[in-house]
């Protein structure tokens, strides 16, 4: 037998899920975890009804509520909203119907699912994962491959456990060296995103490597991968290594004992080998990464925090200056303008992007002994009810509070316009969500996408502000 | 699903790059339950005011425009979220094919699974299209998924590809789960390997 060609971590997840390879070289994959929420189900499960389908592997399947719900006390006295209601009744009757696990909305573990299913270690390394919605690249943090997949795919992965894949093409981004003061896993993937642009993944799955990577921590991670997709890649990961191990050993539902001995030396030959092939490398020098802001209505539109923004008529062609300018006019912006200056009406701590305790803790270092400028709302969303949890235990929710953030109960809240928690008509946010696109926190909203850091730092000025102005103060 | 095998009609140009989901369908008009009824909400912020009236100025509420079964568009059509809820927007509406330099992955998968056909072509045949599609009703645009080719309004025939497998199954109409379903037997057997081998995933 000859000695195998060096494989990614990519391939070596890909090769060991692939039941079957069709004539055209269409493979038939096997889905590990299949995690399921409201909005992009229900007519999934319409589908099998009709074809008197069942759920093939109900173990390998976990459903949760999280997009469409009021994140205040209302959800204690029923969902006000009668669409959003039965949306959600819809998830629970499907539940019950075809015997797929359901995390309840008023259970401690509910909570956004990019969020829910590392926590509770339902999310492991080397798996195949997918749930109806885009931001599954997050759980590549993992060392898995996850991607998001429509409805019909949902409803393909719930009938066979299996999706038709063709091979995605291998693209590795090395961030090497060491983070800045006041930078952090966001700022990173928004500088990647800045580089690559929104279609620069296209095709590809990205795999982050380098010390700058290594040196982040699970949640760091998540937010890295979470975001790969706004760089066009369906999925993005991290091989795993020792800080991976530390986490899932922690987590509820991780295998423990012989189990976990023996899934960790699966778990150590997943790293990509030495000379692997990638189709794709993008290298960025981590001590080069400012805090990032974005400052018009696409995730590449991004700039250090100490920018101006761009002249539209600066632009190389004219299909890109009337980008430009619809850009700077929906965001209510004037070229040149510092983007320090531009006063927020809301700040939003929260979303599967940065929502995890180690952004809340963040948040509450820099709020600490500080107040939320007057006439900014700032909102801190806890991913999960586990987070909230420990947050609370923390003592972190009452810093928040005492600054005049509000503290509210987990789900995906204001990153998508969908429940509640939305944006105004020409009100500017801080957020540290993952999409800037026009009406997406709310029609006619204007979102500014940045860390939790910088989001804290900006519901303390008022305005879009430098994190590296406002560090956690020694004493208060 | 319905088969897509070829389609002439008038085709809407909207010259952008970066076209995502949310705009094709804000997440707000995400709340039913049902596959039907999303095209009046196709586009809504662009094509709606504030009160709910129309905006005259967005292509899709000029004639001829109102009936285009074709959209001409840039790069990195479908970005964003994985909602399947835009290609049932655009099929709702009457859009079964979209023409663009390229697409955004999930968006292009969810196309094939619903009978709307993604084209892709060089950005510079996409602005001739755009051209064409510029003069309205008098100028159709022919789609024939058969022969894979795109019939300008002047009858110069512009060539595409699409994957066998996907081509197949769009000409036919053909729901991929039922076909999946005939190999149970590789599905078995890859189960029980994984059981063996990795114990941990089964609980």
């Amino acid at each position: 037998m000859s000695a195998q060609k060096p494989r990614t971590l990519f391939d070596k997840i890909w090769d060991a899920h692939v039941v079957e390879t069709l004539p055209d070289g269409t493979a038939l994959l096997y889905i590990d975890l299949h995690l399921t929420h409201e909005v992009t189900t229900p007519q999934a499960f319409d589908g099998l009804r009709a074809a008197g389908r069942k759920l093939r592997r109900p173990d390998r399947t976990l459903g949760v509520i999280d997009h469409n719900i009021a994140t205040d006390a209302s959800r204690y006295t029923g969902i006000v909203d009668p669409e959003s209601r039965l949306q959600v009744e819809t998830l629970e009757r499907n539940a019950v119907e075809f015997g797929m696990p359901l995390i309840p909305l008023l259970d401690a573990r509910q909570g956004i699912v990019h969020v829910i299913g590392p926590e509770l270690g339902r999310s492991l390394p080397g798996m195949t994962i997918v749930c109806g919605d885009s931001h599954t690249s997050t759980h590549g943090a993992m060392g898995a491959l996850a991607f998001g997949i429509g409805t019909s795919e949902v409803e393909h992965v719930l009938a066979t456990q299996t999706l038709l894949q063709k091979p995605a093409k291998n693209m590795q981004v090395l961030v090497e060296g060491n983070l800045a003061v006041g930078c952090s896993g966001k700022d990173i993937t928004l500088a990647v995103i800045g580089k690559i642009g929104t279609a620069g993944g296209t095709g590809h799955v990205i795999e982050y490597a380098g010390d700058a990577i290594r040196a982040l921590d699970m949640a760091g991670r998540m937010t890295v991968c979470n975001m790969s997709i706004e760089g066009g890649a369906r999925a993005g990961m991290v091989a795993p290594d020792q800080t991976t191990f530390d986490y899932i050993m922690k987590t509820p539902n991780g295998p423990k004992g012989e189990a976990f001995e023996q899934a960790l030396a699966w778990w150590k030959t997943l790293p990509t080998d030495a000379g692997a092939h990638f189709d794709t490398v993008v290298k960025l020098a981590a001590h080069e990464i400012a805090p990032q802001v974005t400052w018009g209505t696409s995730p590449e539109d991004v700039l250090p925090i100490t920018g101006v923004v761009p002249n539209p008529e600066e632009a190389a062609d004219e299909a890109r200056r009337a980008q430009l300018r619809r850009m700077v006019e929906y965001m209510g912006l004037t070229p040149g303008q510092r983007l320090q200056d531009l006063k927020i009406d809301v700040a939003f701590i929260g979303s599967c992007t940065n929502s995890r305790i180690e952004d809340i803790r963040i948040a509450a270092a820099i709020a600490r002994g500080r107040r939320v400028a007057d006439g900014v709302r700032a909102l801190v969303v806890p991913g999960s009810g586990l987070v909230k949890k420990q947050a609370e235990a923390e003592g972190l929710d009452r810093i928040l509070t005492e600054a005049g953030f509000e503290w509210r109960e987990a789900g995906c809240s204001m990153c998508l316009g969908m429940n509640p928690d939305k944006l105004t008509p020409g009100q500017r946010s801080a957020s540290t969500s993952n999409r800037n696109f026009e009406g997406r926190q709310g029609p006619g909203g204007r979102t500014h996408l940045l860390s939790p850091a910088m989001a804290a730092a900006a519901a303390i000025a008022g305005h879009l502000a430098d994190v590296r102005d406002y560090q956690p103060k020694e004493s208060v | 699903m319905q088969a897509f095998t070829t389609l002439t009609g008038i085709a809407a140009p909207m010259p952008a790059a970066n076209v995502d989901t949310d705009k094709i369908i804000p997440a707000r008009f995400l709340k039913s339950i049902s596959r039907s009824g999303f095209g009046k909400h196709l586009f809504a912020n662009m094509r709606f005011n504030p009160d709910g009236s129309e905006n005259p100025d967005f292509v899709l509420n000029k004639e001829p425009y109102r009936k285009a079964e074709v959209l001409i568009a840039y790069e990195n059509f479908g970005c964003g979220s994985s909602r399947e809820h835009a290609p049932w927007a655009l099929l709702d509406f009457g859009i079964r094919c979209v023409i663009a330099p390229d697409f955004a992955d999930i968006f292009n998968n969810n196309c094939f699974k619903n009978g709307v056909l993604p084209v892709r072509l060089p950005r510079e045949v996409c602005e001739q299209l755009m051209e064409d599609a510029r003069l309205g009703g008098n100028a159709r645009i022919t789609v024939d998924l058969e022969r894979e080719v795109v019939v300008r309004p002047s009858g110069e025939e512009i060539p595409f590809k699409i994957d066998p497998l996907r081509r197949h199954l769009m000409l036919n109409g053909l729901d991929d789960i039922g076909q999946t379903m005939q190999h149970g037997a590789s599905i078995d057997s890859f189960e029980a390997k994984q059981q063996a081998a990795q114990p941990w995933l089964h609980g």
